[in-house]
């Protein structure tokens, strides 16, 4: 654990606190169970909001509390650990998303109400099965004062409940980006029922006038923003699947003191323990390549992209493997609904497949050192 | 970075500057003991002059008392002294087993005749030291040893031999387990002082696969030690042992991060790759699966230089000691052992070289570095017994049924 401050060790603490009582995993459980098409409790959504933990990555001045992408990563850690479903870690991207580009009027219009979580924010970026922000085919024609939006985006993070979307778009100057309002018309979101059961969305822009006022950053230039948002939130999901992996693991760790074969707990058997030590091994290095990111973004550092890539890569190798070792170490019982094995491997592939998954990143981790 | 060290350690550090002034040989500027060495020890008079200066002062063991030969410095008054040594590109001339190992462990388990015999010439590095604990028959399995010790009334009697004793054939005296007692396993054993120049002492170097010989076999045939030599009580010498392992990982841990540069090529291995196999019109490595196999390691071997970072900054904090130390030797010989294969693969041919013309000096070290290597899993611990260490003492896991491991 990167040594912290007195504020971050206190958010952490109610994080965790919170995340223990208020949302363990039977709540997620129960979530799914219900049915609901946004994939979140929307009254823990709005006690989270209420804790300030929206508003963590923005300024004062909106509303935010200004801590820092660390200290979001501290507490989605924790909701990370119970499988929390909840949109702060989308909100929170797409008000990085601002705060990195936007002019006065965009902040002083949408970050409010990020913070506030009266808005939900998401980030629609790809169009296909993988993970590609260079490929943009949704095209903005300049329409009038303002522009037209045409074209379609799949897998976008509560897509669902989102309110604002930050939509990437092909214009006359190359990639651009727009803050799009979720009911703008011509928006047509088709909610996806996924295997991990969080809020996702294909999203379908038929002619979507917006004003010139919702263009993000300079039209032609949103390839290198769209990249440092991005970075904000690889980095703060590969926080998230630290949480589930650690909780993953723990979870293992105690059914392995606990069940009993062969006239001794199976965890006195070295088969299973040099199973144990490597992953507790690969989550320490996972670790610090998790905090190594969070803090260069925090610190505007040089080596964000190289970092973050290094974070969900080592990352998502990692949670593959404890997730599927808590499944397979539980046995028989790992493999029913009733257990919660089968919530962590369900979740633990579509963060990893969330904004690249560890192809994606090692090559590019390749590509950003030179070869 | 701030100092937080007020205005008795600003004095101090200024005294640091001053002596480092009269006493560095800027000749030596940057360097480091390895280089200098030749065969047991350096010859190089500057290298001679500064070991004497530093051992003068006692500051090559900042934290050791005073009263011994140590710097008794304040673990920030040592701070000091490193951050300043680090400014003007000054390094420790005093190391060694003694130092590492049997220093910190006999200033807690000795006697004070033992201390005051032993510790000022460690503090010196007038004295080399060997390490006597595994045997031919006792390596994972230490506490199987069989080294017999006998008390003779007014001596001990030692027969048996001890295996990879790192330079033995230099050493002036060992730190040796040996067994007092047939009957019990782990409390049979005590912890002995052998000066290595008693008659019946016997050093042969082993050659090992890489063709060095850093290590040795000792025999010991009817050795008598002075009764005085042992340390702590009889049959105590299980317990200390442990402790001086635990110093010995700790040594290797630090230099994890160094293991993975052990006779390879300074270059990146990308870079490598480029040159020896193969780069395509974009400049990548051409050939797919070693540049996707290269990144894998790349990547691991970054993972592995954040967490010793971050354990070192951790363990520097108040929050106790950093859970990250205990995975270190494992992951850093994993990941050095992986970069030296790769970089096999990368030379080709040109990685088969074992001596003479036809390769040059950085392949025929990468070689050489390459089969040395395989020790790093073996050595201070296996790989195996680390992974037992990290399931017991940090993840509480049981021995199983009928074990008696310690």
């Amino acid at each position: 654990m990167a040594v912290l401050t007195e504020e971050q060790s206190l958010l952490r603490d109610a994080a965790r606190t919170w995340t223990q009582e208020k949302s363990p995993v039977s709540a997620f459980r129960k979530v799914r169970n219900s049915g609901v098409a946004l994939g979140y409790d929307q009254a823990a959504f709005a006690e989270m909001a209420e804790m300030g933990w929206t508003g963590v990555i923005i300024p004062e001045e909106y509303g935010g509390s200004d801590f820092g992408w660390l200290s979001l990563g501290l507490i989605l850690e924790e909701t990370g650990r119970t499988l929390t479903a909840s949109p702060i870690l989308s909100s929170s991207v797409a008000a990085g998303a601002i705060v990195l580009a936007g002019t006065d009027a965009q902040k002083q219009h949408w970050l409010t109400k990020l913070a506030s979580g009266e808005v939900v924010g998401a980030l629609a970026v790809d169009e296909g099965p993988h993970h590609n922000p260079a490929k943009v085919a949704l095209k903005a024609e300049k329409a009038g004062a303002g522009w037209k939006l045409t074209g379609k985006k799949t897998f976008v993070l509560e897509g669902p409940a989102a309110g604002l979307l930050v939509v990437s778009a092909k214009t006359d100057g190359g990639v651009s980006l727009f803050l799009v309002p979720g009911d703008a018309k011509g928006v047509a979101k088709h909610a996806l029922k996924l295997a991990d059961s969080r809020g996702a969305a294909n999203i379908d822009f038929d002619g979507v006038e917006v004003g010139a006022d919702a263009l993000l950053g300079e039209e032609g230039k949103g390839g290198p923003l769209l990249d440092k948002i991005l970075d904000r939130a690889r980095a703060a999901l590969a926080a998230e699947m630290l949480g589930s992996a650690l909780q993953a693991f723990e979870t293992t760790l105690d059914y392995l003191k606990t069940r009993v074969q062969f006239g001794q707990v199976i965890g006195s058997f070295q088969a299973l323990q040099h199973r144990a030590a490597k992953m507790f091994t690969d989550l320490e290095l996972s670790r610090s390549c998790v905090e190594a990111a969070l803090t260069a973004i925090d610190n505007d550092g040089a080596e964000v992209s190289e970092l973050v890539s290094l974070a969900k890569a080592k990352m998502g190798d990692t949670l593959h493997l404890v997730s599927n070792e808590m499944v397979q170490m539980h046995g028989g019982i790992g493999m029913t609904d009733e257990h919660d094995a089968g919530l962590y491997l369900k979740r633990a592939r579509a963060q990893e497949t969330a904004f690249g998954g560890q192809a994606f990143h090692r090559d590019r981790y390749a590509r950003l050192q030179g070869f | 970075m701030a100092d937080f060290g007020g205005e008795a350690t600003e004095g101090f550090r200024a005294e640091v500057k001053r002596w480092l002034k009269d006493h560095f040989p800027p000749a030596l500027k940057g360097g480091s003991l390895l280089q200098y060495m030749e065969g047991p020890s350096p010859r190089n008079s500057d290298v001679k002059a500064w070991i004497a200066a530093m051992g003068e002062t006692g500051w090559g063991v900042p934290t050791w008392p005073k009263a011994l030969g140590g710097g008794g410095l304040s673990k920030e008054e040592a701070r000091v002294l490193a951050q300043e040594m680090n400014a003007v590109g000054a390094w420790n001339p005093i190391g060694g087993m003694g130092v590492m190992m049997f220093g910190p462990t006999l200033l807690e388990y000795g006697n004070e005749t033992q201390k005051q015999t032993h510790i000022p010439p460690i503090a010196r590095s007038e004295i080399r030291w060997c390490q006597g604990f595994s045997e031919p028959g006792a390596g994972s399995d230490l506490a199987s040893l069989q080294t017999k010790c006998e008390d003779k009334g007014d001596h001990w009697l030692v027969n048996g031999s001890k295996i990879w004793t790192s330079g033995a054939q230099w050493a002036d005296w060992c730190f040796c387990l040996v067994r007092t007692d047939t009957s019990k396993k782990h409390e049979g054993i005590s912890f002995l002082l052998i000066d290595m120049k008693s008659p019946g002492v016997e050093v042969k170097p082993i050659r090992l696969i890489s063709g060095n010989s850093p290590f040795c076999e000792t025999f010991f045939t009817d050795v008598k030690v002075p009764k005085e030599n042992l340390v702590g009580p009889l049959g105590g010498g299980w317990t200390i042992a442990k402790r001086l392992l635990q110093h010995e990982r700790a040594g290797l841990a630090g230099g994890g991060g160094s293991m993975g540069r052990g006779g390879l090529f300074a270059a990146p291995m990308h870079q490598l790759a480029k040159e020896y196999v193969e780069a395509d019109e974009g400049g990548r490595i051409a050939d797919d699966d070693l540049r996707s196999r290269i990144t894998g390691h790349e990547i691991e071997a970054r993972a592995f230089q954040l967490t010793a970072i971050r354990s070192l900054v951790e363990s520097r904090s108040n929050q106790g000691p950093s859970s990250a130390t205990s995975i270190m030797k494992n992951a850093g010989s994993r990941i050095a052992q992986e970069r030296a294969e790769l970089t096999l693969e990368v030379l080709g041919a040109q990685g088969l070289g074992w001596e003479g013309e036809g390769f040059n000096a950085d392949e025929l070290a990468a070689v050489r570095g390459w089969l040395g290597g395989k020790a790093y899993s073996i050595y201070g611990g296996s790989a195996e017994i680390q992974n037992n260490i990290i399931s017991k003492r940090i993840l509480g896991l049981p021995d199983p049924l009928g074990s008696s491991s310690h």
